[in-house]
């Protein structure tokens, strides 16, 4: 699969593997120290001699987070922006990738330069217009306006990289579910997605994390009602930064962490070969 | 675009030979395409080039908290504001930050990221898993938590990176150029797991009897990144390059996680944290969407940059 072994002289391998080894746990570090200082006693994090394990762990700082304010309905919102943001952007993706690579037409070539300009946007400049958007169509302090522009945002990344995966379909496979009577709809749903999917799981990394991770828009679109707010403002409330609560902050971390991270262990295998196909192109 | 005018849908496989099937261009099947994009192009045209449009047209207004809550009208200024912007010294000096900034986080992260991908294709399975969950697991960290995490990890009292280097209670956020450093330390820390694993995919994805018969001909390890891979993977490269230079250049929550909102009198700032500031904490909204259009202005030529790169390759849209 990889470098040929033989490429490799065995002291070199060992040494390689010796700095892999290091690399990942110093890459590792920062995330087994926030699960540690989410569990240890409030005295043990606020010490000058912090030790690297703990003896006592607690739950304290998680009790402390689930009981402030309404932490479950802030974590429910954040899962229905980003699931609402992954699922939406992916279908409107897949239909426009299809039409940029399937079929040739004028503007074509046009319109994919503007997927590819639109990603340079940045973002967090349109709050500004953004906000006044939202103010008038009466949608601030609803999910709507966190979900819509974070659609919006995660599309023309989503289709560029789709782009690669489409292609690699090849169009004998059209012709001959077209010859055995499907009907284009059919073709597109019944053989086209699923040979596409593995393409969909890479691209919905990003459209999820840009969504779980926004904290920009939840600041300024999410004003007066904190019934809506999402978890990364929830997160902000124990970070005050002259006196932080270290221990609610990392509880806080921990709980919004856990869901990307197993999005991520499901996704894994999909997400190197797509990443791996949608360059390959 | 001849193709468009030419073929009728997705046959340019067939060619020549398919013509004889080409069936006659109805109006449902030219307006097919379009019927795909159009839930694409309305969300983009709603979300992203109306509120571009009106970025651009607050830039060129007076457009203050009189105007926006207290029903004063506006006014136009031309290019009013931008000139107060370039005269503005803060601006040139948040600006130069930036570019800096970004550089050093671009450069960075791809040295971490291609470095990291080459040694996983040098070591087994266990090693490799090791380092390649460690950088998932940095991947999927939200920024927000990133931040605060590193934030702790050099907490000046409670922090245990302090207490190794023995630098006592030394802040890293107090000084500019350390703040600078602890927040471009979270930045590859977060960003360089895509880099490594994009590589990575690229690197396996180059036939290893290619490789073999490189090293059959003696070809050293350096000749054969040199000679073989780097060339392979340049396309993908250009792809993590440019993708690292957008994000880089956009950084937001980290900045303004880590030094409070742009550090002590606004030495961290960055573009688009000063615009912000400019824009929601003292209301100028003009002048923040000025710097928005700047950024865009500046990102757009990079792309262009990009565009002709890919071009001189000959790649193909």
């Amino acid at each position: 699969m990889n470098a040929p072994r033989a490429l490799v002289r065995r002291p070199w391998r060992s040494a390689a593997e010796a700095s892999a080894l290091l690399v990942a746990a110093v890459v590792a570090f920062p995330l087994y120290w926030m699960v540690l200082s989410a569990f240890r006693p409030a005295g043990e994090i606020e010490s000058s001699e912090p030790r690297p394990w703990t003896l006592a762990p607690t739950l304290d700082s998680f009790r402390r987070v689930f009981g402030q304010q309404e932490f479950g309905r802030y974590f429910l919102n954040s899962l229905l922006v980003a699931g609402t943001v992954v699922i939406a952007s992916a279908l409107i993706a897949f239909l426009a990738a299809t039409a940029v690579t399937r079929f040739r037409f004028r503007f074509r070539t046009t319109l994919l330069i503007m997927f590819l300009v639109a990603q340079m946007v940045p973002v967090e400049a349109l709050t500004i217009p953004l906000f006044f958007l939202m103010r008038d169509a009466g949608q601030l302090n609803t999910l709507g306006s966190l979900i819509l522009p974070h659609i919006a945002f995660s599309l023309p990344f989503a289709i560029w990289m789709l782009r690669g995966f489409v292609k690699a379909v090849p169009e004998a496979l059209e012709e001959a579910a077209y010859i055995d009577g499907a009907s284009r709809t059919r073709f597109m749903w019944r053989i086209l997605f699923p040979l596409v999917f593995p393409g969909l799981v890479a691209t919905s990394v990003f459209s999820f994390i840009s969504a779980w991770n926004d904290f920009l828009f939840a600041k300024s679109f999410i004003i007066s009602d904190t019934s809506q707010s999402t978890l990364p403002m929830a997160l902000l409330v124990f970070y005050k930064p002259d006196d932080p609560d270290w221990g609610g902050v990392m509880a806080a971390s921990t709980v919004m962490t856990i869901p990307v991270l197993i999005f991520f262990v499901l996704v894994q295998r999909r997400l190197v070969s797509g990443l791996g196909g949608a360059v390959k192109d | 675009m001849p193709a468009g005018a030419a073929s009728a849908v997705r046959r340019r496989v067939r060619g020549r030979r398919g013509s004889s099937r080409s069936s006659p261009r109805t109006w449902a099947d030219r307006s097919l395409p379009w019927i795909y994009l159009a839930p694409a192009l309305l969300v983009l045209g709603g979300l992203l080039v109306y509120p571009v449009y009106q970025l651009g047209l607050i830039s060129v207004l007076e457009y203050t908290q009189a105007q926006v809550s207290g029903g004063e009208p506006t006014s136009f200024r031309g290019l009013g504001n931008y000139g107060e912007l370039f005269r503005d010294g803060q601006f040139w000096q948040v600006l130069l930050a930036t570019v800096l900034f970004a550089a050093a986080c671009v450069g960075c992260t791809l040295a971490v990221g291609c470095g990291l991908a080459v040694l996983l294709t040098r070591v087994r399975a266990l090693p490799r898993l090791a380092l390649m969950l460690a950088a998932l697991g940095a991947w999927a960290t939200p920024a927000v938590t990133g931040s605060t995490v590193w934030l702790l990890l050099f907490d000046p009292d409670f922090g245990p990176v302090n207490r190794v280097l023995g630098l006592g209670d030394h802040s890293w956020t107090y000084g500019r150029y350390s703040a600078f450093l602890l927040v471009l330390l979270e930045v590859v820390w977060c960003s360089f797991p895509f880099v490594m694993v994009t590589v990575y995919a690229g690197i396996r994805a180059v036939p290893s009897e290619v490789l073999e018969a490189a090293a059959l001909d003696g070809a050293s390890q350096w000749r054969i990144w040199r000679s073989v891979l780097a060339p392979m993977l340049r396309p993908i490269l250009a792809i993590v390059t440019i993708q690292s230079v957008i994000w880089d250049f956009k950084v937001f929550t980290q900045i303004y996680v880590m030094t409070n909102g742009g550090g002590i009198a606004g030495q961290n700032l960055v573009l688009n944290v000063y615009a912000y500031q400019r824009a929601f904490a003292s209301s100028e909204y003009s002048l923040g969407s000025a710097i928005g259009v700047v950024m865009l202005l500046i990102l757009l030529a990079v792309t262009l940059v990009y565009l002709r790169l890919l071009r001189r390759q000959g790649e193909r849209l």
